[in-house]
């Protein structure tokens, strides 16, 4: 089975600034690929690349096994790779079946939003993934942050998804709205898609992850399967490993 | 957000039958409404003439030319954007049609034509410059308001001698053209202009094009979220040009209904206009940030202040307490769709 995401040596230069070198990862259908590093270690252009946000320079990116080169973001969405940003998920003031359809509203012989549809058609895509809401009409800024998240990742798999990269979706959530995002996440990984889950918290990334992928200032710090590695060890890699052993050393001598 | 009769087919048991009161305090021109309702009220008991069949005539006229603009305003601002040459476009359509039928002698309809091809190309000129530059339309509207008015009254004194242009009614096609955009109607032996007409048709087809089309419902997500709406596929670029020449198209016509009835047409018309426009707009319940408002509503809008402005006319009145009652009126309704919308929100929870 050919993978539907695959990147070898893949690499982004900016000017003289090297974002990124030499990283290689696979994105299988039904399984989730997480990208992991602390802030500036190459995780957001990595996706950039992945959602034809940006254009790689060195290495090769294929898509279900054709050598590829995004020109726009549209081109990513053609060829089934949805993404959603963490600040740019939805519009707040729109209701939720609205923002659902945006882009792709359903409409009558006549030309006219056919809005009944609509609401039927997001309520059930909704609660296909698990999500259950009262009224598909109120606006979705009246929805938590983790509600917000989990409409943007039922569209994208609605519309026909092959591959969701997610973009810090559990960053500024709560403890138990994080585990709602993931619940979805998973949900999402069991329909058959890809998934590619940014993320710097270890302890979101292990539980639903097949694979982890470690950057860490432009360059893969190391990939491993999900049997290759447990959560300490992801923990004590993603924290600096050595150096964080360093620190604590120090910080004890100050206690002493 | 859209007026539909039809209960949803699946019915959550969690929510329980909507009352009527919650529904309607969803709705973005429940404030313009009440608002419209005292106004009414107040000026039906205070003044004898405003409730007859010529006063209504009267009023409804006025808030008839006023509400063809607010509602074309509305649906730029629910698209997060501002027209501040709004108001002396409608001077700028009616001295290019006024110009070419009385000087070069082109037929009325010919003249109207070019005249509004004129507008619909300073609209798109106006929202090309928002959408390129990034500038605030506030600011790129406020340039070419001051423009407008320049050519205005610098061209109309090159061509006339005078900042006036009149003699329409010997330009071919005054009576045909006249009868579209100037003639009246009768209802109970009262004459009626048939711009009111044009103004509940403007309202009705920006409701429905806001209500119940796609273009509707990109023009919400524009202005609530441009770069979230980009990011789904929404042409964002095209859709505002389009809003400010819908705006550019209803100062067309209303400039034309402006020159047909009057016959004649003063350079310096129109001027402070555009923030009468955006009040009315803003009392019919639409947010200055966008993404929020209704094309009923700004009709409403401009339905108080028709109301409002022949009211204190008819109470006998220094024309001068309208000002007040403007001011007051629109912090009002601020006020009322801040809270509403609130309380809006919450009902939804």
């Amino acid at each position: 089975m050919t993978s539907l995401i695959e990147t070898e040596n893949i690499g982004k230069t900016y000017g003289s600034v090297i974002a990124l070198s030499e990283v290689s990862t696979v994105v299988n259908a039904g399984e989730v690929t997480c990208v992991l590093g602390d802030n500036g270690a190459g995780k957001s252009t990595l996706i950039k690349i992945l959602a034809g946000v940006h254009q790689h320079d060195q290495g090769s990116f294929r898509v279900e096994g054709e050598e590829i080169k995004f020109s726009s973001p549209r081109e990513a969405l053609d060829h089934g790779i949805a993404t959603v940003y963490q600040d740019l998920a939805v519009v707040p003031l729109m209701s939720v079946w609205r923002n659902f359809f945006l882009g792709s509203e359903p409409t009558t012989r006549f030309g006219f939003l056919d809005s009944k549809k609509g609401k039927a058609v997001t309520k059930k895509a909704l609660s296909d993934m698990g999500i259950d809401l009262r009224d598909v009409e109120q606006p979705v800024g009246t929805l938590s942050g983790g509600e917000r998240q989990c409409v943007a990742i039922a569209r994208a798999v609605h519309f026909g998804a092959k591959v969701l990269i997610l973009d810090e979706p559990t960053a500024a959530l709560g403890v138990k709205q994080a585990g709602v995002v993931l619940k979805y996440v998973a949900q999402a990984r069991d329909r058959g898609l890809g998934v590619v889950l940014i993320t710097h918290n270890p302890h979101h990334a292990y539980p639903v992850g097949n694979r982890f992928l470690l950057l860490k200032r432009g360059r893969a710090l190391g990939s491993y399967e999900k049997s290759e590695i447990d959560i300490n060890e992801l923990t004590r890699q993603m924290a600096g490993g050595a150096e964080l052993e360093a620190l604590e050393h120090e910080l004890r001598g100050v206690e002493a | 957000m859209t007026v539909t009769a039809t209960a949803p087919p699946a019915a959550d048991e969690r929510l329980g039958k909507p009352r009527a009161m919650d529904q309607l305090i969803k709705r973005p021109e429940i404030g313009a409404m009440l608002g419209a309702l005292l106004v009414f009220l107040f000026f039906s008991v205070v003044t004898e003439q405003f409730l007859s069949v010529g006063g209504a005539a009267t009023w409804l006229d006025d808030a008839s030319m006023l509400g063809i603009m607010a509602v074309a305003v509305a649906m730029l601002m629910i698209g997060g954007e501002f027209d501040l040459s709004a108001g002396v476009m409608t001077a700028s359509t009616a001295l290019v049609t006024a110009l070419l039928a009385t000087q070069l002698g082109l037929n009325v309809w010919l003249a109207l034509l070019v005249s509004l091809a004129f507008a619909l190309g300073v609209g798109a000129l106006n929202g090309w410059l928002v959408m390129r530059t990034g500038l605030p339309s506030f600011i790129v509207t406020l340039g070419s308001f001051l423009a407008l008015q320049g050519l205005n009254l610098g061209v109309t004194r090159l061509v006339t001698g005078s900042v006036q242009v009149s003699g329409m009614r010997e330009a071919a096609g005054y009576e045909s053209a006249g009868f579209l955009f100037a003639s009246t109607f009768q209802i109970g032996g009262t004459s009626f202009y048939v711009s009111i007409i044009w103004w509940v048709l403007f309202t009705v087809v920006a409701s429905t094009v806001l209500m119940r089309t796609r273009f509707g419902n990109w023009i919400f997500a524009i202005g609530g979220a441009a770069q979230s709406s980009r990011a789904v596929g929404v042409p964002v670029v095209r859709s505002k040009i389009l809003l400010f020449m819908t705006t550019a198209f209803a100062a067309w016509l209303v400039g034309s209904i402006n020159i047909l009835r009057y016959a004649s047409v003063q350079a310096n018309q129109g001027i402070g206009l555009e923030f009468q426009y955006i009040i009315a707009a803003v009392i019919g319940g639409c947010l200055l940030t966008g993404g929020f408002g209704s094309a009923v509503g700004a009709a409403i809008g401009a339905l108080i202040f028709g109301m409002a402005r022949q009211g204190i006319v008819y109470a006998g009145w220094n024309s001068d307490w309208f000002q007040l009652f403007l001011g007051v009126m629109l912090l009002a309704a601020v006020l009322v769709n801040n809270m509403l919308r609130r309380r809006a929100e919450r009902v939804r929870r």
